[in-house]
Order: structure tokens, then C-alpha cells, then sequence
């Protein structure tokens, strides 16, 4: 309201944007976001302090634990635990680049060649998270089994004297090696990266196929200059919704993997639920979450897309 | 070669198929070994076609009041998480306030975070309060995991929503409890019914921040993670079949009642 015009009489109707809210109305959005945001607060945000605490703690079970700030716990737990840190990260960011390979073709499809199947397809991609996600998990134990077809295939075709030697595979078997750790990661998490994949590539126009081909551009041109570019918001989120679960999960790396594929997580979980030692476990934890951020945040950053959320 | 052209033309639908296949394959494994009769305690290798496990699905001890636990946890945690989450969405989307920032992060992180993170910090604090372990701390910890997936659902919805319906609804005398129930709502409901089925599967199907917070309180998937290492009932086999069958029933059939109602407006 500027100042030059005349004051509007109070009964005058005012465009109600204008108008001041009255103090409760003002108040509104605070009462809305109160219990939710209260809630993550206490149970998400001041867990974290509480775990940041733990971790530079000393003592026992027996005798209580106290803060002495004994940083050392970190350097312990880091050069203890190196090799779970880069393996998670290993096989995380492997089953990603996967995930993008093997689910790019299926979200394509569903998006530009499904025509009228396209539900049924996104029902089948949708569907197979109705069963719990751990007895699909243990079924790969069967799929993978010693002397299953898929071996016996895949040592027929000498597949597996090629992964044996790349180290991915050990004498001939594929469960209880890393490949079957990254196999089940994969099945885990691709419709994580499908979803998404999806979303952005449905958006696009396809007149800009129509117009990339009236350019004379070859099929291979127009995906590369047109179609990959602009399904960038679907990779970078269903790469982040790939890589963020799949680096601190322990699930597939304890029931298909062997003691030598153990991830972080699975160390965590034993140090806080079997071995009862927290300020390490705490520790170990602080430091995944750390890594995971800081690769996000760059992430984000060099893909230049900011707003995902 | 006729085959090979033909093959390089579909080299798209081939690879999405095979993915298809890749993710539906252990679907069809848990199926058919839920017709298995394992020798042992594993159900791995296939034996002789039985159907003694589909006769008496409840027939392990603990497993239906695993699975009716889990049911109970998803169907609180999905009421909790999407009343708070909506609740935050509309404040989000409709109202302007201070510290939108912070609180856009404080929804966002715990979606960015591994779930060992949140499920180990969680513990902490409960050990520190002395908090007893099992069904409520479950509770709160699926209700805090679910609602940044909510509010993000419910969002998106309430953002494409045109703000002049409601002001038409105003303008033709409508109460703000009047507006907010006969047209804020039902606009809003297909953002809110997807956020709640969202909630609903993860709370259901969460098997990381349970195992850290349930103490000695069992639900469904922490059934099935104990019975990895002790043996695998083929039950759990069934359950897992009848509930896939089940949720795609339920699409199918809405599928139907959604094109037929289509077809009746049409008409």
C-alpha cells in the first residue's frame, strides 16, 4: 500500500493478499509445521548429537561410559575398520553404475516404447516390493547356488575363470564372493534408480525426438545430445537414491556375502548390538555419514542440480 | 542377417526386458519354493511339490505374530507419519516463515542419510534416556523415517494444485473449515494417499533401524533375518507369495475401476 494514495476506509474490501494477517493467522504455519518438525528433531537431529557424544567416549558396559574426548577412537576405528569403509564404498558405487546401466534400457522403455503395456510394465517394476525385500534377498541364494543353473552356466561359458581372475569370484562359485554381495545390492536397489529414471525421462517432449531427426540426427546423436541431457535430474537422483542406501546396507553383504565381503554397516551393527562397543560403533557410524554427505554435496554441486527436493 | 538387424532395431526393448526379467526372477524363485519340501532346515534347493505349507501358513511358531506386529507397527507409523507429514507440506507449500532453509534440510537429510546412521543414533539415544526397547521405540523411529517421504509426496501435489479454486470456493461463501474439507482436501488426497502407501511399505518392509531399536520385539523381517541363520520355514515363502499376490490384485482392480469410471464419464 503506498503512501500517496488516499487511506482505504476500513469497511472498503481489500484484496485479501494485502492484508495484514492477524496475529493467529500469522501463526498458522507454525502450528502445521510444530509437531513434525518437534519430531524430527527429537528422534533424527538430537540423536546425532547424542551419537557425536558417544563417540568420543570411554569406559565400559560395567562401569558407564563418560565424554573424555578421546579422539583416538576415530583413528582406531578407521584403521581397524579400512578395508569395510572402501569395500561399502566399492561395491555401493558399483551397484550404482549398474543400477544406471541395467535400469536406464527399462525406464526408456516404459517411457517411449511401452505404448499401452506401459502400466502393466511400471506395476511389474512396482511389484516385486510387495515381498519383503529379505526373502527376495535369500532367494538369490538359491538363483546363485553352487551347482545352479546360473553357475553351471556361467562356467560353462568360462565366465567365471574370467571374474576368478579379476578377483570378483572365488574357485568356481559365485555366492560368498563380491559379485554376489553387488548382484544382490543391484537387485535391491534398482527400482530406486528406475523411478526416477523414469519421472524425467516421461517429461520430455517427443516432438524434440521428431525435430532431432527432421536435423538429421542418427538415433545414437539424438540420445546423446537430446535425450540423456535431459533426463539428468533422473540420473542424479536415482544415483543418490542408489548409492546412499546401498553404502551403509548390510543386509546383502551377511546373507550372500562371506567374512571377507563384510561392508560397514555390518561392523556397526555388531559393534552396537554384539560387542556392545559404542563410542566405536558411534565412531564408525559418524565417519559413514561424513563420507556420504560430503560425496553427496559434490555430487550435487558438480551435476548442477540443485534443486532436487 | 535379417536376426541381427532385427536386433540392433530393438536393442532397447531387449535390454529393459532382461532388467524386467532380473527383477522379477526372484518373485518367481519365491513362489515356486513356496510349493518346496525342503529336506533340512533351509528351504535353498528344490525337493518334491508340496503344499503342506500353503495348508498352514501360521504353522511356525511366531511367524503370523511377527507378521500381524509389522502389520500393526506400518498401519500406526502410516497414520503418524502422514498427519504430520501433510501437515508440514501445507505449511511448506501455502505459508511463508522464517528458517524455510533449515527446515527444508531437517526433512531432506534424513532421506540422504544410510539407515545404519539413523538406526544407530536412534539407539544411542534411547540407551541414554534408559528408553525399554520394543514396540514403541519402533514406532518412533518408523514414523521419523517415513515422514520426509510423506511431506516430499504430498508436496509435489499441493504445489501443481491452482490456488484459485480454493479462492473461487471462498468467493462463493465457503468457510475456511468448509474450503479446507470440500475442495483443499479432495485435491490434495491422490499427494496424500501415495505419500501413505509410501509410508505404509517402508514401515512394513523396514528391516535396519527395527533390527537396532526393537530389542527383543520381533516383526515380520526381523523373522525372516533370524531365520537365515537358524532355518528357513517355507512358510515364510508363503507369505511373502500371498502378499505379492495380493498387492497386485489390488492394482489391477483399481486399474479396472479406474477405466471404468473413465468409461462411464464418457459416456
Amino acid at each position: 500500500m503506498s503512501a500517496t494514495e488516499a487511506p482505504p476506509a476500513p469497511a472498503e474490501p481489500q484484496e485479501p493478499v494485502l492484508r495484514k494477517p492477524s496475529t493467529r493467522k500469522r501463526l498458522v504455519p507454525y502450528w502445521l509445521l510444530l509437531p513434525g518438525i518437534l519430531w524430527l528433531l527429537v528422534f533424527f537431529a538430537l540423536p546425532l548429537v547424542y551419537q557425536a557424544s558417544t563417540s568420543v567416549q570411554t569406559g565400559s558396559l560395567e562401569q558407564g561410559f563418560e565424554v573424555t574426548w578421546h579422539f583416538q577412537t576415530y583413528v582406531d576405528a578407521l584403521r581397524e575398520y579400512y578395508p569395510q569403509f572402501i569395500r561399502s564404498l566399492l561395491y555401493a558405487g558399483t551397484a550404482t553404475i549398474l543400477c544406471l546401466l541395467l535400469g536406464y534400457p527399462l525406464a526408456y522403455l516404459i517411457a517411449f516404447k511401452a505404448g499401452r503395456w506401459r502400466n502393466l510394465v511400471l506395476v511389474l517394476v512396482i511389484a516385486p516390493f510387495f515381498t519383503s525385500f529379505l526373502i527376495r534377498t535369500l532367494a538369490w541364494k538359491t538363483i546363485l547356488a553352487d551347482g545352479g543353473a546360473v553357475v553351471d552356466l556361467l562356467n560353462t561359458l568360462h565366465v567365471l575363470d574370467v571374474t576368478s581372475w579379476l578377483g570378483w569370484t572365488e574357485s568356481g562359485r559365485v555366492l560368498a564372493t563380491p559379485m554376489a554381495v553387488v548382484c544382490g545390492l543391484t537387485y535391491n536397489f534398482l527400482p530406486f534408480m528406475i523411478l526416477p529414471l523414469y519421472t524425467s525421462l516421461e517429461r520430455i517432449d517427443g516432438r524434440l525426438h521428431e525435430a532431432a531427426g527432421d536435423l538429421y540426427a542418427t538415433p545414437a546423436t539424438t540420445f546423446r545430445k537430446v535425450t540423456f541431457p535431459l533426463s539428468m535430474p533422473g540420473v542424479v537422483s536415482g544415483t543418490l537414491l542408489t548409492f546412499i542406501p546401498a553404502s551403509g546396507d548390510y543386509v546383502n553383504a551377511e546373507l550372500l556375502g562371506s567374512t571377507d565381503t563384510k561392508m560397514v554397516g555390518s561392523v556397526i551393527q555388531s559393534q552396537f548390538l554384539r560387542v556392545l562397543d559404542y563410542p566405536t560403533a558411534a565412531a564408525l557410524s559418524f565417519i559413514l555419514m561424513a563420507i556420504v554427505l560430503l560425496a553427496v554435496t559434490v555430487y550435487i554441486r558438480r551435476s548442477g542440480t540443485e534443486d532436487l527436493v | 542377417m535379417p536376426v541381427l538387424r532385427w536386433i540392433r532395431r530393438n536393442l532397447v526393448v531387449i535390454a529393459g526386458l532382461l532388467t524386467l526379467a532380473y527383477m522379477i526372477l526372484p518373485n518367481i524363485v519365491v513362489m515356486v519354493f513356496s510349493f518346496n519340501k525342503p529336506k533340512g532346515r533351509f528351504n535353498y534347493s528344490w525337493q518334491q511339490f508340496s503344499l503342506e505349507a500353503w495348508k498352514d501358513p501360521c504353522g511356525v511358531a511366531d511367524l503370523c505374530g511377527s507378521l500381524s506386529l509389522s502389520l500393526q507397527i506400518a498401519f500406526w507409523a502410516t497414520l503418524g507419519a502422514t498427519a504430520l507429514g501433510t501437515m508440514i507440506a501445507f505449511a511448506l507449500v501455502r505459508y511463508r516463515f522464517r528458517a524455510r532453509g533449515a527446515i527444508n534440510s531437517l526433512i531432506f537429510l534424513p532421506m540422504a542419510m544410510p539407515e545404519v546412521v539413523m538406526a544407530a543414533s536412534l539407539l544411542t539415544l534411547f540407551l541414554n534416556m534408559g528408553a525399554q526397547l520394543g514396540f514403541w521405540t519402533v514406532l518412533i523411529a518408523h514414523i521419523m523415517f517415513c515422514l520426509s517421504f510423506v511431506v516430499t509426496a504430498v508436496k509435489a501435489r499441493v504445489m501443481s494444485m491452482d490456488p484459485r479454486l480454493e479462492e473461487a470456493a471462498r468467493d462463493l461463501y465457503a468457510g475456511p473449515v468448509q474450503t479446507f474439507v470440500r475442495v483443499t482436501l479432495p485435491i490434495a488426497a491422490p499427494g496424500i494417499a501415495a505419500g501413505a502407501l509410501l509410508a505404509f511399505a517402508l514401515s512394513f518392509d523396514d528391516f535396519i533401524i527395527t533390527n537396532f531399536n526393537a530389542g527383543s520385539t520381533v516383526t515380520f523381517p526381523m523373522f525372516v533375518w533370524g531365520s537365515a541363520q537358524r532355518g528357513t520355514p517355507v512358510q515364510i515363502n508363503v507369505i511373502g507369495t500371498a502378499m505379492f499376490v495380493i498387492a497386485v490384485l489390488m492394482v489391477l482392480v483399481g486399474q479396472l475401476i479406474a477405466s471404468r469410471r473413465k468409461s462411464n464419464a464418457r459416456n
